[in-house]
């Protein structure tokens, strides 16, 4: 007996029935493949959105929240902010350059879409091993479709981070965050208002590429027949982009638009009835109209495709000339491929005769919400049981060797040097510095920004985890001088359909949500990321954090690593547990350790130190914060890119190496008092030609700089 | 007196080179590559990006445009004309300058800042620094790696037209301080006149104290002074 149409398309035995009571009737195919589409996970995010709402979204300098295509801010002076996250874990995976590639489009997307010029891109990603030869080829080959896209596109890419573990290797993950700016007049949503406007399609051409992507690839767990999913990943065009995004800020500026809406996930399906249902309208939309790469397509296959490049603006009918003209200039295909009704009712034609008719809100407010079974993994106790055995006495200098050795520790330039990080002249503090910071030409105003994750911390305590991400985040465009200003997040998880998941995802939820709270920052966009599970194997929880910070004025001189010099002293700033080893870099990496419960976050502590990072960032040459490896590895960096090594006073060597939270080290000269911004102290001075941690080592500074420069290129030559 | 940046599709420098000329007090108007008269500009810049998406091979489709039949109208009368990245690897597609350039040594893309050393004053590129001098710019390219036939780079060094060598901090010519494999480790070089000048890194990405090198402008400022020493409407 062969398998029913909806099942192969992705969709419940349950679910269909619900299509069958909303359209009161069996549905026709092509309305079928809508609705498997835009109820998936990834378009209706029906297993998480019970659990959004806990986030914080409010704050008075929020001008668009979560739900539109991109979060904005309100910068002053009518300039706004533009901020999104995504995950193109799966599609990756697959195929790793056009997946990370195509990742990097559809957020640029977002931002445009939103009336805003992208100004910079971020890529937080993770991979098994580099170990295993498929693991290199997947980094590598995510590195070039970042760079090749993101370059070729023209919008810089400023970064990111990564990590390695083991549960990513069947299941790597490749986050893409974007930035736009933009004046307040420009900016537009993707609503289609006004009976009569004409639906007007700009860019590539439709074709059958990417046909489920959303509800087959990035909607399922992985086996061993993913390969035969590849064409389901969508080929990246970013010289059509880079037209249509010129065309489309034209188009703005020349206030042709009353709204517009990418094509992403789901096509034409999803732009076409999110567009009318945000305008409370139908639209009646004509297949034949559409530019199609290829002939023979089927309803169903416009519908689905997730062909790139591609953007749907709503027109009025008198201005329609005047747009397809600038299309023609732009070099960008264009079409009218639709017209706004009344009713609500989006109804599709092919060849003069009726193929979908649909309620246009139903595709997205009708679709299903699951409150999933939760429940705390019974694994978690012995996990915390199995805390870091730490010895007595330990050799730093040699935990340092092994530390910058490790390849999310050491030198990321293999892959930051391969992304164009400066175009656009924005770029005051770019990548492998803790936060990056951009400039607004014309104005004082700076945008401060990181993307902070940490998988292993998470999957120990998923609340405490989520909470000092954020506090991490914060802390990291704190010590650029920006204050924390807006979050998104990107939750990446698991089979949500096993209780343990759901349990962490609710609990990450609530720990990045009482940390925002306390920081008194919006959430004002996000992504949920299921099925990240081959094989039965789910990663570790890995919510990422994207912290936009802002400051007006900028510092005159923004803190950097690579600015300390002999004779200045090092301070280290914020409170200290000695004892929080549990996740940290060192019981990994030197002790082999994975377990125990790591220290939660402490919002008191954490708001003075975010303040006093803001206001040394005024004038002090370097501010870094403490994270993974500790005061030593922090420490190593500072020394590493200033070219000058340092004399260390500690009395316990647990200082140098424990990761509690909320630390950062300030370099400043040595005539200054900092001592009021308590907790501090002076741990060291610099100078000198090693890391000299008195009776725990030294390491030559020479040997410190080969050992982490190396770290990534020896393991991917 | 103004300068006109040529945009064809996929060009992505062309705001910076607009914002770097003004933070030299000097007025550039972007010129679309469909455009056929340029007589208005004293000088002519073709920057940074991917003309035509880089397709085929970079610079391929873009010698067609038709604003390059124009843009070898201006060179041959005398106009400065400088390509920056994809710029000069347009000109060097166009038979404006010789040579081209390919995939790097380490097929990579290369953007961090790099050394180069003035190895001549004779061009509307290098007019105003001094022989020796060692700047430090950005390179930001896949395809930097300059080629020509050895006798055509032996013609180029006996004429004295390579303007620029990649070099370490102090000024020596290495092999591990050339970024890309280039021949000679050259960086940028002009015609036989002077006046049209192609470079791989990117001065407009270091004219100001706030982005980490001001050394770039005193390319920008030997162009401009060129360009402000002719007139325009030819």
């Amino acid at each position: 007996m062969t398998e029913p149409v909806h099942r192969t398309l992705g969709m419940t035995d349950e679910e269909y029935e619900s299509v069958v009571r909303v359209l009161d009737r069996t549905p026709e195919p092509a309305e079928l493949a809508m609705y498997s589409v835009m109820w998936s996970e990834h378009c209706s995010y029906k297993s998480s959105r019970a659990w959004l709402g806990r986030f914080p979204t409010e704050a008075p300098w929020v001008v668009v929240g979560p739900g539109e295509n991109a979060g904005v801010v309100d910068l002053g002076d009518g300039w706004l902010a533009a901020l999104r996250i995504e995950s193109h874990n799966h599609p990756s995976f697959v195929e790793p350059y056009q997946g990370a590639a195509t990742g990097v489009g559809g957020i640029l997307r977002d931002i445009f879409t939103m009336g805003a010029r992208p100004i910079a891109v971020w890529d937080p990603i993770r991979f098994g091993s580099l170990d295993q030869p498929r693991n290199r080829y997947l980094l590598k080959g995510v590195v070039a479709g970042i760079a090749g896209y993101g370059n070729a596109v023209g919008v810089p890419t400023l970064g990111g981070e990564i990590e390695f573990a083991d549960c990513y290797s069947g299941n790597p993950l490749v986050n893409v965050m974007a930035l736009g700016i933009l004046e307040r007049e420009q900016l537009v949503l993707s609503a289609a208002s006004g009976e009569g406007n004409v639906a007007v399609l700009l860019g590539a051409a439709t074709g059958r590429d990417g046909i489920g992507g959303a509800s087959i690839l990035a909607s399922a767990s992985f086996d061993e027949g993913s390969g035969a999913k590849r064409p389901s990943v969508q080929i990246g065009d970013p010289f059509e982009e880079k037209k249509l995004i010129e065309a489309c800020l034209e188009l703005y500026e020349r206030g042709l638009v009353v709204g517009i809406q990418d094509l992403g996930a789901a096509g034409i399906s999803c732009a076409t009835s999110e567009c009318a249902a945000n305008g409370g309208m139908g639209m009646d939309v004509d297949l034949d109209t559409v530019h199609l790469r290829e002939h023979g397509m089927t309803p169903g296959e416009i519908l689905m495709s997730e062909s790139q490049e591609r953007m749907l603006a709503i027109v009025r009918p008198e201005d329609v000339a005047e747009v397809l003209a600038l299309a023609e200039k732009w070099e960008v295909d264009a079409s009218s491929i639709g017209t706004v009704t009344p009713g609500g009712a989006l109804r599709v034609f092919q060849d003069g005769a009726l193929v979908a008719e649909v309620p246009a809100a139903s595709l997205s407010e009708d679709a299903p919400r699951y409150e999933r079974p939760r429940e705390r993994p019974a694994w978690l106790d012995a996990v915390w049981a199995d805390a870091p055995d730490v010895p007595d006495q330990v050799d730093v200098a040699g935990a340092l060797r092994s530390l910058l050795d490790d390849p999310a520790l050491g030198d990321r330039s293999w892959i930051y040097e391969q992304y164009d990080h400066q175009l656009f002249l924005n770029t005051v503090v770019g990548p492998g510095n803790d936060g990056s910071l951009l400039r607004i030409k014309g104005t004082e105003k700076g945008l401060a920004v990181s993307t902070d994750g940490d998988g292993l911390r998470c999957r120990l305590d998923p609340r405490r985890g989520g909470a000092r991400i954020v506090w991490e985040a914060a802390l990291n465009v704190a010590v650029t001088g920006a204050r924390p200003y807006a979050v998104v997040d990107n939750l990446n998880f698991g089979n949500p359909e096993k209780p343990e998941v759901m349990w962490q995802f609710v609990e990450v939820v609530e720990g990045m949500s009482q940390a925002c709270e306390a920081l008194g920052v919006p959430v004002i966009g996000g992504n949920v990321s299921f099925y990240n599970e081959t094989g039965g194997v789910d990663i570790h929880p890995t919510p990422v954090v994207g912290m936009l910070g802002f400051c007006d004025p900028m510092p005159p001189r923004a803190p950097r690593l690579d600015r300390a010099e002999e004779g200045m002293d090092v301070w280290l700033v914020g409170p200290e547990h000695l004892d929080d080893f549990a996740g940290s870099a060192f019981a990994r990496v030197v002790l082999g350790n994975e377990g125990g419960r790591p220290h939660d976050a402490d919002a008191e502590a954490g708001s003075t130190v975010i303040a006093h990072a803001i206001q040394l960032a005024g004038w002090s040459p370097v501010l870094h914060d403490v994270s993974a490896g500790g005061v030593a590895v922090a420490l190593a960096e500072i020394c590493i890119r200033s070219g000058v090594g340092a004399v260390v006073e500690a009395a316990d060597w647990r200082e140098l190496l424990c990761e509690s939270p909320h630390r950062f080290l300030a370099v400043l000269p040595p005539e200054a008092d900092p001592s009021d911004l308590s907790p501090i102290r002076r741990i060291a001075t610099m100078g000198g030609a090693a890391i000299d941690f008195g009776r725990y080592g030294a390491l030559p500074l020479t040997e410190a700089t080969e050992i982490w420069r190396n770290a990534l290129p020896r393991r991917l030559a | 007196m103004t300068i006109a940046v040529v945009v064809f599709p996929g060009t992505n420098c062309e705001h910076d080179v607009v914002h770097a000329l003004g933070v030299l007090g000097v007025s550039a108007d972007l010129a679309w590559h469909r455009e056929t008269d340029l007589a208005g500009a004293s000088g002519v810049v073709l920057p940074g990006g991917f003309a035509h998406g880089d397709y085929l091979r970079t610079g391929a489709i873009a010698r067609f445009s038709p604003v390059m039949t124009e843009v070898a109208r201006l060179a041959e009368a005398g106009c400065p004309v400088l390509g920056i990245c994809n710029g000069f690897q347009i000109l060097c597609e166009a038979g404006l300058l010789p040579g081209a350039l390919v995939a790097n040594r380490d097929l990579r893309f290369v953007c961090r800042p790099i050394h180069v050393r003035v190895e001549s004053t004779d061009s509307v590129l290098t007019a105003a620094a001094t022989v020796g001098d060692v700047l430090r710019i950005p390179l930001n390219s896949y395809e930097g790696n300059y080629v020509a036939p050895a006798a055509d780079v032996a013609a180029l060094e006996e004429a004295g037209r390579v303007m620029l060598r990649y070099c370490d901090p102090s000024g020596a010519v290495t092999d591990p301080a050339n970024p890309n494999g280039s021949m000679n480790a050259i960086a940028g070089i002009a015609n036989a006149a002077g006046n049209v000048a192609g470079l791989m890194p990117h001065p407009e990405r270091a004219s100001e104290e706030i982005l980490g090198s001001t050394d770039g402008r005193v390319l920008l400022e030997s162009f401009v002074a060129a360009a402000t020493a002719i007139p325009a409407g030819r």
